[in-house]
């Protein structure tokens, strides 16, 4: 008997209002503490997908199960705080005059107050290291600080599974690596939407492709690379001069 | 609170009236405010008065004198239109230096600037003692209406986000060989002003699914909960009810 998985998505369609369809049947399980990397060209439905999971978007047809429980008008309390989505722009994320705030802000709306709020705060951007930011606005901030404080911004929450909009989106090489030493560092599923394969590779050891609104792989994220073919027929490419199986 | 949007208005310090709470500045501020325009104009001493006692609450925050005057050049526009009241205003005149000026209209113009530069004395004080954030915090204390504040500190931090913007803009604008010279290239302007407008619109619908993702549900959860102790009450309470008196017996004398 395994655990509960973290999130659990079974025959997930979606229609926009507009009729456009962008999600024809999603399948697919992320086991607890698991590091998933979500794949796939622009308009594939990854950020539709990345919508149901907290229960923004309302799923056409097919369920989503977080921790077992799933995603309805009756728990979104909880789904919310247990699926921390990053979004891809920090500046969208962090809308409190000050780190502080806006790290307390989830925990604060569930209803913390006072030196329990203050300790999950410290903890949330220590976790990050960003403990010593906290009275800063955002704007003073890099932008590779920015996106570590949006991630304290969830993990606040202590949430159940932490979703990453292209993680590494705009950061400089050092910001990128330090935001993937953070990753790393936390014991907590994670999926990670991204366009940049060697993060993904190094990150997360199992990859998903969505392509057409439906998953069309799901394996070792070494052998989904490696395997030419189907990049190719998903319009995935790697860096040049990158080869998956000369990366330790 | 924090290092950042130190606006131009504030000058950091750590003064009793910087330190006392923002809520009861601001409920100082308006009541000061109230008790003057209530003082009757004639009543010149009051205001001399009146001003002392700004110079003092100046003098005990450690705000130079040049710093609030240079502030009160935000009053100008007001001060023009009272400088006219005196020659448009019909009624007995007088001359003064060979020019006839209207006596009800320079009671008005008097009225006018004495009530207005005090006014704007005092809001420049409390700016300059109060940050940006804190006195959001503070409206929120004396029960402005949630949606009010969330609007103010929304404008609080998102203003250098679409200053940038607006600059990058511009930028782009002129790399491309656009300089805004007069009336024909409005066109232009207009079009990089609503380009912005949609960009901030969108934006902000971004934002809103941030918030809603952590759990918004209508209402900002008030973190600070500083509540002003009794003596910090009476220490900012302290400047409207000097001023009061002053004002009674203006009124009754």
């Amino acid at each position: 008997m395994t655990s509960t998985p973290s999130l659990d998505v079974r025959g997930l369609a979606y229609a926009y209002p507009d009729g456009h369809q962008a999600l024809f049947g999603v399948d697919l399980t992320l086991g607890r503490g698991e590091r998933v990397a979500l794949l796939g060209p622009n308009g594939a439905g990854k950020t539709t997908l990345v919508l149901h999971l907290n229960g923004i978007l309302t799923a056409g047809a097919g369920t989503v199960t977080v921790a077992g429980l799933p995603v309805g008008r009756k728990h979104m309390a909880e789904i919310r705080r247990k699926v921390g989505i990053v979004f891809q722009d920090p500046d969208d994320q962090l809308f409190m005059p000050t780190v502080r705030e806006d790290v307390a802000f989830g925990p604060a709306a569930a209803g913390l107050r006072g030196a329990a709020l203050d300790a999950v705060v410290a903890r949330a951007l220590d976790r990050v290291g960003m403990g010593e930011y906290a009275d800063r606005p955002p704007h003073h901030l890099s932008f590779g600080q920015r996106r570590r404080v949006a991630v304290a911004t969830v993990l606040a929450g202590e949430p159940e599974i932490l979703v990453l909009d292209e993680p590494s989106s705009n950061l400089d090489p050092a910001s990128r690596r330090e935001l993937a030493d953070v990753l790393r560092s936390l014991d907590v599923t994670v999926l990670m939407v991204t366009h940049d394969l060697p993060y993904a590779l190094e990150l997360c050891p199992r990859s998903l492709i969505l392509s057409e609104g439906v998953i069309a792989a799901d394996g070792p994220t070494r052998e989904i690379l490696s395997d030419e073919e189907l990049m190719t027929r998903h319009r995935l490419e790697l860096p040049y001069g990158f080869v998956p199986g000369s990366v330790a | 609170m924090g290092a950042g949007h130190a606006h131009r208005l504030y000058r950091r310090g750590d003064s009793p009236v910087h330190r006392l709470p923002p809520h009861t500045k601001l409920a100082a501020v308006l009541g000061f405010v109230l008790v003057v325009v209530t003082t009757p104009r004639e009543a010149v001493w009051a205001f001399a008065l009146y001003a002392a006692l700004l110079a003092g609450v100046a003098a005990r925050a450690r705000v130079p004198a040049g710093f609030v005057l240079r502030r009160l050049a935000i009053e100008i526009p007001f001060v023009a239109f009272a400088v006219l009241m005196p020659f448009v205003v019909p009624g007995e005149s007088t001359t003064v230096l060979g020019v006839s000026l209207s006596v009800p209209g320079l009671w008005g113009a008097w009225n006018v600037l004495a009530k207005g530069t005090l006014g704007v004395a005092a809001s420049v004080l409390l700016a300059a003692t109060t940050e940006l954030r804190d006195l959001v915090l503070g409206l929120q204390r004396l029960g402005l209406p949630s949606l009010l504040v969330q609007i103010a500190s929304f404008m609080i931090r998102y203003g250098d986000v679409i200053t940038d913007e607006m600059r990058r803009m511009s930028v782009a604008r002129r790399s491309r060989g656009f300089e805004a010279r007069g009336v024909r290239h409005w066109g232009v302007l207009a079009k990089s002003a609503g380009a912005l407008f949609i960009r901030s619109y969108e934006r902000g619908e971004r934002v809103h699914l941030a918030m809603v993702s952590r759990g918004y549900t209508g209402t900002m959860p008030l973190l600070d909960e500083r509540p002003a102790t009794r003596a910090q009450w009476a220490g900012a309470l302290a400047l409207p009810l000097a001023a009061l008196p002053l004002c009674l017996f203006a009124l009754l004398g």
